[in-house]
């Protein structure tokens, strides 16, 4: 038994200060500015003077002076973390060394440019995301941020400035920060430019001389003042709410934006997040899913915009509807929304205009208590993009092209009809094949076909003929419903069809989870779980898949790429999704999704995708769900092995207790035997009384000796050690060894051999199953009256040979059949003396030899034990 | 017991357990061997140079020394023959000592009777054996000049092999061979994963030589070991 050396309490003391001092997330505190040039990052450095000479700990992550001396005055004295250097297509680039810094772990970091896009083979792609990193570690961090790299805000930037910018940070990020604001007035700004005190990368020279005009510095300064005030706000609500203080604000609103592929969601979800800003509330982004496909383009752009959404921290939705409209209202009860932002439906022509008045008034009617903003995107409505709408999407010229054919080959076919039936009966043949068409192809080649075969009706066969007039009013009338019915048929049609679509990958989606619980419900061992997941994840996502587990002391199993295996081992330690599409090392090739539950990460599952375009929200929340479902199952996996090894525990337990009182009284018995004779040799001196005791020590030690055999062969069968020694064996020699060794114990028996006639040689361990035959006649001599006979017998059954000890004793009570070869078991009114591990032994013998033992009671009275031993394929001599 | 009248077979103990030595010393003593004791290996070896003993009683768990190896190293220069006493019962620690050049292998605990028949037999062994022409064994008579075999006085029929194998243990009679070496003796280098011959070679021999072959007398199986042919009034 090891000794467990108990802690120092000075030690400890200091590692749970340590490990809270970890556990407590840092705090962080942004300098935000309006543009580059005002101060931000002196303004920092003189913070973290001031820190350090409250005797904390302060170092410099990332901050670039440009060779500013005064700024670089203040730099003195603080410890600069060494920053990493790599190469990126000949180009040289240096970042802040996050792991360096990690290391190092200090009180404070002073990380500049949060919005800052980190070099391509850095764990994360941006440096706000190492700054989370740094914040998790608990580590408190300054930085700076100019406000046109808000996300929120970066519209309002272009339409002020014109320019569109890439650089952003999550305004989520924000929420939890402490915000201070660097302001310089517009005029003594550019009075610094003058004077070229503020630095500008070279490529932004040019371009600045329009940024850093007089009124665009404004318009930003305003943006900036308003964002800190926003801020201050909100810190005043919270506070508020924190001290239970009522304010005015009886309800706290909630607002939802409903987010489509449409390209003017973007802006609607940035225009909601300034007035969630604003009114201080929380939102949530909803997107619902009707019939129509996507296409992959919008359907990435779908995925991009909830992203965006959850990036400005709104919660994201999606839900499925047939009806946007109910969908919308259903999930804004269901969320307690107080407001809905619906952008105004794109409307082109009488069919739009028709559409989107319906959808807006709906909305209105439905939405009961329910606010409403509908917002007017710009550049909405524009024809292109409607017309665009259909005759693009989803529908390659194909599909137009075959409508064509068809409406000509009517044409043809109606040519000749012509001749013997009227106009009103070749409309009806147009019309049949729109319908049938409508089955077969997308909307916009039915419209076209509807519009094209009309026009021909009239042109070729409605009077006057060979040309667009239309003199008499029955077939205007005709012309006019023949219109919209082919086209209210086509877009029924489709519309049934692109329903049936849906339907279709939704079943496939809930047969896939289906099939994945089912499986995994049956799935009993660890390799037989990872099979499953593995499978399922591969037949529903088209991706290899792979189960990574941790092992006893919390490593992944390794085989993978190093680089992977990074990404692996972080989204286990960080319980948060990694690698290829993710935010943390998307440089890598595969995507590593922790498996959790409540609290812990068991393991990380990876993915390697086949496709190249991000998975979409379908796939997302089909893989979450896959996930979840995995976790619960190794989670289950787990507490069942947990469960079966407290109770291989208890049964160790019991069986020590067995063999300690099993071992006592059997080596008390004999020792016993051999003082008491032992000492009678000394005192008497009777010649009879002499061999008497002599023969009582020779069989005690005999005794003995076969316990100390027995507990050896025990403990070589427990631990794994017999490796028997495979040899071919002849049966009698077996038999007659056995006997022999048990001649003693037979001395006054009749024992009768019966083995067949040309008995086969047997593939065995010659001394185990010798063992085996010594140990079954010594029990049936134990177990059976003095003078009774024992048979032993061989023969082959099949594929067997089947070595048998037969005895004619009193047989074995029922209950004990099922238990007598168990260890320490002996059978109820068994005579006293013994272990219980003979037959125990015998078992295991005869097992590691590939075979199988039984016990039965012989019809005609006694026991029968069996040795079933394999038949091996004879050797040729 | 007519030893006795010439003198004293001097017998080496080699064990560590100084109650083992001190039984043995009491039961050869008694039974006319004259003894000297070792302790650990390297002193059994210099003992058995020095005092030319007629026969060594090896233990294996040596504290210096294991037992296979002062076996080896005494080989190396001396047929004295040697006998194992061991508490190991493995086949393989058998084995490795009788192919090491043991003469027997006796475990603990031993009847006294047992030992001494063994050490007797192991003693005749070394000596130099005068040119047998016949053997007899109860009924069985071996003609080695002549190449014949006969029990109760009728001639049986043996195969070349089988003559081998039969001639073998009887010049070995009381002595166990192994399985390898009796291999190797009657079939030949490499064929120690042959063992089948043995067992159908054996079963044969016993059919033909032994009063009972259901239960043999003179052609035993020594468990895992090898044979041992032994003598029967």
């Amino acid at each position: 038994m090891t000794r467990i050396e108990g802690p120092n309490p000075d030690e400890l003391l200091a590692a749970l200060k340590k490990e809270e001092s970890r556990q407590r997330r840092g705090t962080l505190k942004v300098f935000l500015g309006m543009c580059a040039g005002v101060g931000k990052t002196y303004a920092m450095l003189e913070l973290a003077q001031k820190a350090k000479k409250e005797g904390k700990d302060v170092v410099i992550g990332y901050v670039e002076t440009h060779g500013r001396k005064e700024t670089d005055a203040l730099k003195e004295g603080i410890e600069v973390v060494q920053r990493r250097v790599t190469v990126y297509r000949g180009v040289t680039l240096t970042e802040m060394d996050l792991d360096a810094v990690l290391k190092r772990h200090p009180q404070l970091v002073l990380v500049d440019e949060l919005a800052h896009t980190n070099a391509p083979d850095s764990r994360h792609p941006k440096r706000y995301q190492d700054v989370l990193e740094l914040l998790d570690a608990g580590i408190d961090v300054l930085t700076t941020l100019n406000v046109q790299h808000v996300e929120s805000r970066t519209d309002t930037v272009r339409e002020i400035t014109g320019t569109q910018i890439q650089e952003t940070i999550p305004d989520t990020l924000l929420g939890e920060a402490e915000l201070e604001l660097v302001d310089l007035a517009p005029d003594e700004l550019l009075q610094r430019l003058l004077e070229g005190k503020v630095y500008l990368p070279e490529q932004a020279v040019t371009a600045s001389s329009n940024f850093f005009r007089e009124g665009n510095l404004v318009a930003l300064r305003e943006m900036a003042l308003r964002l800190a005030a926003e801020k201050a706000g909100q810190n005043v609500r919270e506070y508020m709410r924190s001290k239970q203080i009522s304010g005015p604000w009886k309800i706290t609103p909630r607002l939802l934006v409903a987010v489509s592929a449409s390209p003017h969601s973007e802006q609607m979800i940035r225009w909601t997040k300034r007035l969630v800003d604003s009114l201080g509330c929380t939102w949530i982004a909803a997107h619902v899913e009707t019939t129509g496909e996507l296409t992959e383009e919008n359907q990435t752009r779908l995925t991009r915009h909830l992203q965006l959404a959850r990036a400005l921290g709104a919660e994201t939705r999606s839900t499925v509807d047939e009806d946007i409209v109910s969908g919308l209202i259903r999930m804004a009860r269901e969320q307690n929304v107080t407001e809905i932002v619906v952008g105004k439906p794109a409307g082109f022509w009488l069919f739009g205009i028709l559409h989107s008045a319906h959808f807006l008034n709906r909305l209105i009617r439905e939405s009961g208590s329910i606010g409403l903003h509908v917002m007017q995107a710009e550049g909405s409505s524009h024809w292109r993009t409607y017309i665009g709408r259909f005759l693009s999407r989803e529908t390659g010229w194909r599909q137009y092209l075959q409508a064509l054919l068809v409406v000509f080959a009517v044409t043809c076919v109606n040519a000749m009809l012509n001749m013997f039936v009227g106009p009103h009966s070749t409309g009806l043949i147009y019309l049949m094949a729109v319908v049938i068409l409508a089955m077969f192809l997308n909307r916009g080649p039915v419209y076209v076909a509807a519009a094209i075969s009309a026009f021909l009706w009239n042109f070729f066969f409605l009077s006057p003929r060979f040309t667009f007039r239309i003199d008499n009013l029955d077939d205007f009338m005709m012309f006019a419903m023949y219109f919209i019915v082919a086209l209210a048929m086509g877009h029924l049609i489709s519309r049934l069809r692109a329903k049936e679509r849906t339907d279709r990958r939704r079943e496939e989606r809930a047969t896939a989870m289906y099939m994945l619980t089912l499986e995994l419900g049956d799935a009993s061992s660890w390799e037989e779980i990872e099979r499953v997941a593995v499978t399922n994840v591969e037949r529903t996502f088209k991706a290899k898949g792979a189960l990574l587990l941790p092992d006893a002391a919390g490593k992944l199993p390794s085989g993978l790429p190093e680089k992977e295996y990074a990404a692996a081992m972080w989204a286990y330690e960080h319980g948060q999704p990694t690698g290829h599409f993710s935010d943390t090392l998307p440089m890598t090739e595969g995507m590593y999704l922790p498996l959790r539950t409540t609290g812990s990460v068991l393991g990380v599952m990876s993915l390697n995708w086949q496709q190249k375009s991000p998975p979409t929200i379908e796939q997302r929340s089909m893989l979450d769900g896959f996930v979840r479902h995995v976790s619960l199952v190794i989670d289950r996996q787990r507490l069942r092995e947990m469960k079966a090894q407290t109770r291989v525990l208890a049964e160790s337990e019991r069986l020590s207790q067995a063999l300690l009182n099993a071992v006592s009284h059997e080596l008390r018995t004999p020792i016993a035997a051999i003082v008491t004779a032992a000492t009678g040799l000394d005192t008497g001196s009777d010649p009879a009384v002499h061999k008497a005791m002599v023969s009582e020590i020779r069989q005690a030690g005999e005794r003995l000796n076969r316990l100390v055999a027995n507990l050896l062969d025990m403990a070589r069968l427990e631990s794994g050690h017999v490796t028997p020694h495979m040899d071919w064996c002849d049966v009698s020699d077996l038999v007659n060894s056995a006997l022999k060794r048990v001649a003693a114990g037979l001395a006054n028996r009749s024992v009768s051999v019966n083995i067949e006639k040309a008995m086969p040689l047997v593939r065995a361990d010659f001394r185990l199953i010798e063992q085996a035959l010594v140990d079954l006649l010594l029990n049936a001599v134990m177990h059976t009256p003095s003078g009774t006979p024992v048979e032993i017998s061989a023969h082959t059954e099949g594929r067997s040979v089947i070595i048998a000890v037969s005895d004619h004793g009193p047989g074995l009570v029922a209950e004990a059949l099922p238990r007598i070869f168990d260890k320490f078991y002996r059978a109820p009114g068994a005579v006293a003396g013994g272990t219980g591990l003979g037959l125990s032994i015998v078992k295991g013998f005869v097992e590691a030899n590939g075979g199988s033992v039984q016990a039965a009671n012989r019809p005609s009275g006694g026991a029968i034990f069996s040795i079933f031993l394999p038949l091996q394929e004879q050797p040729v001599v | 017991m007519k030893d006795e009248s010439e003198r004293k077979r001097l017998a080496l103990i080699v064990d560590d357990e100084v109650q083992i030595r001190r039984l043995l010393r009491v039961t050869l003593e008694a039974n006319g061997y004259a003894i000297i004791e070792a302790e650990k290996g390297q002193d059994g070896l210099i003992q058995a140079a020095s005092q030319k003993p007629d026969i060594v009683i090896l233990d294996l768990g040596l504290p210096d020394l294991d037992g296979v190896t002062v076996l080896k190293r005494l080989r190396e220069w001396s047929q004295i023959p040697v006998l194992v006493l061991s508490v190991r019962e493995r086949d393989e620690d058998k084995i490795a000592a009788l192919d090491s050049g043991a003469d027997d292998y006796v475990t603990k605990p031993f009847s006294t009777q047992e030992l001494l028949a063994r050490m007797r037999v192991a003693i005749r062994h070394a000596q130099p054996a005068e040119e047998q022409k016949t053997f007899r064994n109860g009924d069985l008579e071996i003609d080695f000049a002549k190449r014949l075999v006969s029990k109760n006085g009728k001639p049986v029929k043996l195969t070349a092999t089988e003559y081998s194998l039969l001639r073998l243990l009887a010049c070995n009679t009381g002595k166990v061979l192994t399985h390898r070496y009796i291999l190797k003796e009657v079939w030949g280098p490499n064929t120690s994963n042959q063992s089948h011959y043995l067992r159908v070679y054996v079963a044969r021999l016993r059919e033909k030589i032994e009063p009972n072959p259901s239960r043999p007398a003179m052609l035993i199986t020594e468990s895992g070991i090898g044979y041992r042919f032994m003598t029967v009034q």
